[in-house]
């Protein structure tokens, strides 16, 4: 492999490397939201059913 | 980026990456060598594609930024942060494909005497300081108003830079485009064409996905405030 090339070469990696690092970045900030998400769910008070809003369904 | 109609977004990460493997395709396998500057010119097909995709994200955020002063529209300052993000990606990107190329053609990595690269590295640190000036003041109307004005202030920059190449004393720099059209033709144009849509259809993707984290991560911030 020439200078050249290997120059090229360096330049295309490091182009490469620089959009995965941002790729990282943001799938670990997705990856942050998730759980901020999880846990907005899990703080959420449940939903209380009313008595008369009861589905009848025949058993049997 | 109108809002009627969008690309999804797996759709246009799918284009993407079926572009930029073209363009990497064409530059090592397609593309002939330069007569003058011999292998070593194939960096310019990323190269300079970057370097314009950098300038279309400062100009979009410069858009954005006068959407949200002249419309007040909402989203416009949110989007105009992401697209100078990308701008500053890229155009770090420029800088060091663009010293790998120095390294090889003049034998060193930086030459303060050269306009182009000085002017370019101006612009660069100019909308790099724009999150110093974002996160130094409150989230609110205040902020988004003085970032909208600094990344206007910005768009100035890139006639200067894009012009400097063409008006360098010492013509070091190549000029990949001049008055009467582009430098190449045949195979090496074909190659430029595919790189430089390939570099935008990628851009316009990670703006994409920096915009949705962006937005769920406002309204989380909302959801736990109220």
């Amino acid at each position: 492999m020439s200078t050249a090339e290997k120059y090229v070469t360096a330049a295309y990696c490091v182009v490469f490397a620089v959009v995965l690092a941002y790729v990282v970045l943001i799938a670990l900030k997705l990856h942050r939201l998730e759980r901020e998400v999880d846990e907005l769910e899990r703080r959420r008070p449940p939903v209380p059913v009313a008595e008369d809003e009861r589905e009848t369904i025949h058993v049997g | 980026m109108g809002r009627s109609y969008r690309i999804p977004l797996p759709a246009l990460a799918a284009a993407s990456l079926a572009l930029v493997t073209l363009a990497l395709v064409l530059v090592f396998y397609v593309a002939p060598n330069d007569a003058s500057q011999g292998f070593s010119q194939r960096i310019f097909y990323f190269h300079v594609s970057i370097a314009l995709t950098a300038y279309a994200c400062f100009g979009a955020g410069a858009w954005k930024a006068l959407r949200h002063l002249w419309k007040r529209d909402p989203r416009a300052d949110l989007e105009s942060y992401v697209a100078v993000h990308q701008g500053v990606i890229f155009g770090s990107l420029v800088l060091l494909t663009g010293s790998i190329w120095a390294k090889i053609s003049w034998g060193h990595w930086w030459l303060w005497s050269e306009d182009e690269l000085v002017l370019f590295l101006v612009l660069f640190l100019f909308y790099a300081a724009y999150f110093m000036l974002r996160f130094s003041v409150d989230p609110g109307p205040q902020r988004a108003n003085f970032s909208a004005v600094y990344a206007l202030f910005g768009v100035v920059l890139i006639p200067v830079s894009f012009l400097a190449i063409r008006i360098a004393k010492s013509f070091v720099h190549p000029q990949v485009f001049t008055l009467h059209g582009p430098n190449f033709g045949g195979w090496m144009l074909v190659t430029y064409c595919v790189a430089q849509i390939a570099m935008l259809v990628f851009a316009h993707t990670l703006y994409r996905v920096e915009l949705v984290g962006k937005r769920i991560d406002a309204r989380l911030r909302e959801l736990r405030l109220g």
